[in-house]
C-alpha cells in the first residue's frame, strides 16, 4: 500500500473544506459540469498548490486579464505542454528547496487540460513527464471533445457522437472511434496512481484528487465533465448525466494503485446505454443498430475492466 | 586567478553555464548541440553543479519545461539547435512576453530539406521575432563570456527577457581553442543569484499567462517591445561590468580595420575571423576595405551601427540565411531599412554564403568586396547574391 495514504482519513459530508482557491465569478457556461469538477478538484487540494493549466475552457473561462479566478499560484503557457511545464516548476521547487531559497514544506502541483489537451495534443508531453517520474498530480478533465474552439471531435469523443468534424451525414453516424482509453496509457506507464471520477460522486472524485496529490511520484486522475454547450443537454441535468454515465457503464469509476485495479464503484445493477444517451443532442441521430453495438461494446469493456480487477 | 586551457568549445560552454550556478537544465538532444548538455549532465551527475537536469523528451517539452522552471524562481538554462528550435518555436514567443529570463545556447544550424547538420544562420533567423535578446559568439572565448553574460542580462529587473547566444554549429561547437574560464568567485561577483520580481509561491499567488483580451493585447506586445528597447542600455552596461571584472571587453558591433575604408564586410559569429584574414589580405594589396561585426542582433544596435559604419562608401553584408521569394536576406534587409532615406548612406548589397556547412574562404570575401564594388557603379537586378553556387 501507499504510505502516504495511511494518515489521510477522506473527505466527508461533514468535513468538507469551506476555502475556494477557484473563485466564482468565472465566466463559464451555465451548468459547465467541467468548472464544477475544477471547484471539487481545487477544494481537494486548498491552497498550498501550483496550477499548470493547458490551454482551454478552464483556462480562458478564469483568467481575462486583469480578471482571475484563481487565489493559488496559476501558470498558463500553452495547449499541449502542461505536463511539462509542471515538470519544470517541479525540478525548480526541488532544487530551491534543496538550496534553502525556499522552505521545505511540500507544495502539490498540479497539470490540468482537456481531453484534447491530454489525449490528443498533449500525449506525448503527459508520457515524458510520467516517465521521468516528476511528483505531480495530472488532472484531465473530460468533456469529450473540443469544446472551447466550438465542439470539434477528439480522441476522447465517444462513439457515434454528433460533433462539427464528426457530424452525422448520409455517409456518416457521427463519430467513427472508440473512446481512446487514456487512463490505461497513464497506467502503462506504472506511475502509483491512477483514477476515474466523476462530478455525480464528488466526495470520491476530491479523495482521489487527494489521493493522487499525496502519492509521491506522477499521479494521474481522469475525471468526466459534462458540458451543456457542446453535448446539446440541459444545464440543470449535468450531475444527472454524469451519473447516468456510471451506472449504464459508460465511464467506470475505478483507481489503478501501483498497477492495481480497484473498481469504486460496482454496477451490479446496469441501467441500459439508452437512459445515458437520451436527452444529449449530440447522439440522437443513432438508430438501433448503432446502440446495440454500443451496450454490446460498454458490457465488453466493463467486462475487461472487473477482469483486470479480478487479477490484481 | 582563472586560467587558460586548451578546451572544446561547447564543455567550455557547459562550464560556463556551471560557473553560472543555474540550477535546472531541461535539454533534449541534437546536433551539433550535444555536448553541451552532455557535459552538464555529467556535472550534476558528478556533483559538481547543484541543479536539476531534466532529460526531456522533445524540444518543445524542453522549453515548456523552461517556462515552469523559470516562472517559479529558478535559474534556467537549456541549448538546441536547427530542428530543434524550430519544434520550441510555437513556445518561444511566451516567455519573452511573460518576461522570464531563460537562457538558451544555439549551435547554429541549417534547417531541412535536405537535411543537414551543418552550420549555417536558417535556424535562428526564422526564430527573429520571438522577442528574445539574442548575441552571436565569434570565438569560444565570446562563447563563455557572452554566455555568462547572457545570465547577468536576462535576470536584471531592468530587463526580464530571456536570452539567446548563436554559437555556429561545429565550427565553434566542435572545435578546441584556447579559452580562459573564469574563477568562480569572479563569476559569483559579476553574477548576483537569480531574485525574479514575480514567481509561482504560494505564500504569494499570482496568475501567470492569463488571456489578452483585445483591450489588453496591444498593451502586452508594446510592453514587450518597449523592454527590449531599454534592454539595450543593460546589456551594454553589463558588458562594461563584464571588462572590469574580467578584462574583457565587448561592445553591440566591433569595427576591423575600418578607419578610412570604402567598402565594409558585414558578417556575424565565426566566419567573421576569416573576414577579418581576408580583410588583411585586401589591405595588404592596398584596398580599403574593413569589417564590421555585429554582435547583438536583437535589439539592433541601429545607432551604434550607423556610427561605425562611418563614411564607408558599400557594404557588402553576408547573409547566412537565404529566405525563398524574399527581397534578401534578413541581416541585408536590416541594414537597407536601418539606412532607408539617410542622406550619404551607403550601398547596400546581401550575399548570401556558407549554407548548410560550406566554407566561406578567404577568395569567398574577396569576390564579395569586389562585387558590392562593381554593384555600386551599376546597380543589379537582385538585391542579393548566392555566393559559391556550384554550376555543375
Amino acid at each position: 500500500m501507499i504510505p502516504e495514504f495511511e494518515k489521510f482519513k477522506g473527505f466527508k459530508a461533514k468535513n468538507l473544506p469551506k476555502a475556494e482557491p477557484l473563485s466564482s465569478g468565472h465566466r463559464a457556461c451555465q451548468g459547465c459540469g467541467e468548472v464544477l469538477a475544477l471547484r471539487m478538484v481545487m477544494k481537494a487540494l486548498g491552497k498550498d498548490v501550483i496550477v499548470c493549466n493547458a490551454t482551454g475552457c478552464m483556462e480562458i473561462i478564469t483568467s481575462p486579464y486583469p480578471h482571475t479566478a484563481w487565489k493559488v499560484p496559476w501558470i498558463h503557457i500553452a495547449f499541449e505542454n502542461a505536463a511539462s511545464v509542471a515538470s519544470g516548476v517541479e525540478s525548480a521547487r526541488r532544487v530551491l528547496a534543496r538550496k534553502g531559497k525556499i522552505p521545505k514544506k511540500h507544495v502539490d502541483i498540479m497539470a490540468v487540460g482537456g481531453d484534447g489537451a491530454t489525449g490528443d495534443i498533449g500525449l506525448q508531453f503527459i508520457s515524458g513527464a510520467f516517465e521521468r517520474g516528476h511528483d505531480f498530480l495530472y488532472v484531465c478533465l473530460d468533456n469529450e471533445a473540443y469544446m472551447n474552439t466550438g465542439v470539434q471531435r477528439s480522441g476522447c469523443t465517444p462513439y457515434g457522437a454528433m460533433t462539427t468534424t464528426s457530424p452525422p451525414g448520409k455517409k456518416s453516424f457521427g463519430q467513427v472511434t472508440w473512446k481512446k482509453n487514456v487512463p490505461a496509457i497513464a497506467v502503462a506507464h506504472n506511475i502509483p496512481y491512477v483514477a476515474t471520477a466523476s462530478p455525480a460522486y464528488f466526495l470520491d472524485l476530491m479523495n482521489k484528487v487527494k489521493k493522487a496529490a499525496l502519492v509521491k511520484g506522477p499521479a494521474y486522475v481522469h475525471i468526466y465533465s459534462p458540458c451543456p454547450t457542446g453535448w446539446g443537454s440541459a444545464g440543470e441535468r449535468s450531475i444527472e448525466i454524469s451519473r447516468l454515465a456510471v451506472e449504464t457503464k459508460v465511464f467506470p469509476l475505478y483507481e489503478v494503485i501501483e498497477g492495481r485495479y480497484i473498481i469504486s464503484r460496482k454496477i451490479t445493477k446496469p441501467k441500459p446505454v439508452t437512459e445515458y444517451l437520451k436527452g444529449q443532442r449530440r447522439f440522437r441521430h443513432l438508430d438501433e443498430e448503432h446502440i446495440e453495438y454500443i451496450q454490446r461494446r460498454v458490457d465488453a469493456e466493463y467486462e475487461k475492466l472487473l477482469r483486470l480487477a479480478e487479477m490484481s | 586567478m582563472s586560467k587558460r586551457v586548451g578546451i572544446e568549445v561547447s564543455i567550455a560552454i557547459a562550464e560556463a553555464v556551471g560557473l553560472a550556478r543555474a540550477e535546472v537544465i531541461p535539454a533534449y538532444p541534437i546536433t551539433p548541440q550535444t555536448h553541451i548538455v552532455e557535459h552538464l549532465s555529467e556535472m550534476v551527475a558528478n556533483g559538481e553543479l547543484d541543479a536539476e537536469f531534466v532529460p526531456v523528451e522533445s524540444e518543445h517539452a524542453a522549453m515548456s519545461c523552461c517556462c515552469g522552471s523559470c516562472a517559479a524562481g529558478a535559474r534556467t538554462f537549456t541549448s538546441s539547435s536547427s530542428q530543434g528550435l524550430s519544434l520550441m518555436s510555437e513556445i518561444l514567443y511566451i516567455p519573452s512576453t511573460m518576461r522570464l529570463p531563460i537562457v538558451m545556447v544555439v549551435a547554429n544550424r541549417a534547417l531541412s530539406a535536405p537535411i543537414s547538420i551543418w552550420n549555417d544562420h536558417q535556424d535562428i533567423m526564422v526564430q527573429r521575432d520571438i522577442g528574445w535578446i539574442q548575441t552571436f559568439a565569434e570565438n569560444g572565448q565570446e562563447a563563455v563570456d557572452l554566455t555568462i553574460h547572457a545570465f547577468r542580462v536576462a535576470e536584471d529587473r531592468n530587463v526580464s527577457l530571456p536570452m539567446i547566444v548563436n554559437i555556429d554549429g561545429f565550427t565553434l561547437s566542435h572545435v578546441i581553442e584556447p579559452i580562459e574560464l573564469p574563477d568562480q568567485e569572479e563569476v559569483d561577483k559579476f553574477l548576483p543569484p537569480f531574485k525574479p520580481r514575480y514567481k509561482l509561491d504560494p505564500r504569494r499567488p499570482i496568475s501567470m499567462g492569463p488571456v489578452g483580451i483585445p483591450e489588453v493585447y496591444t498593451e502586452a506586445k508594446v510592453a514587450h517591445d518597449m523592454a527590449m528597447k531599454k534592454a539595450k542600455r543593460y546589456i551594454l552596461k553589463a558588458w562594461d561590468e563584464f571588462e572590469k571584472v574580467f578584462g574583457r571587453k565587448y561592445n553591440p558591433v566591433e569595427s576591423y580595420r575600418t578607419e578610412d575604408a570604402e567598402v565594409l564586410l558585414v558578417t556575424m559569429g565565426s566566419i567573421s575571423e576569416t573576414a577579418m584574414t581576408a580583410v588583411d589580405a585586401m589591405r595588404d594589396a592596398g584596398q580599403k576595405v574593413g569589417l564590421l561585426r555585429i554582435r547583438l542582433w536583437r535589439p539592433f544596435p541601429g545607432q551604434e551601427f550607423r556610427k561605425a559604419v562611418g563614411k564607408a562608401k558599400v557594404l557588402a553584408v553576408v547573409d547566412r540565411c537565404l529566405p525563398p521569394g524574399a527581397l534578401c536576406g534578413p541581416v541585408g534587409a536590416e541594414l537597407r531599412s536601418l539606412f532607408y532615406k539617410i542622406p550619404g548612406s551607403p550601398k547596400i548589397f546581401s550575399f548570401v554564403a556558407g549554407l548548410g556547412g560550406r566554407d566561406v574562404t578567404v577568395e569567398r570575401f574577396e569576390e564579395m568586396v569586389d562585387k558590392a564594388r562593381a554593384y555600386a557603379k551599376k546597380r543589379p537586378r537582385e538585391l542579393y547574391e548566392v555566393i559559391g553556387v556550384r554550376e555543375k
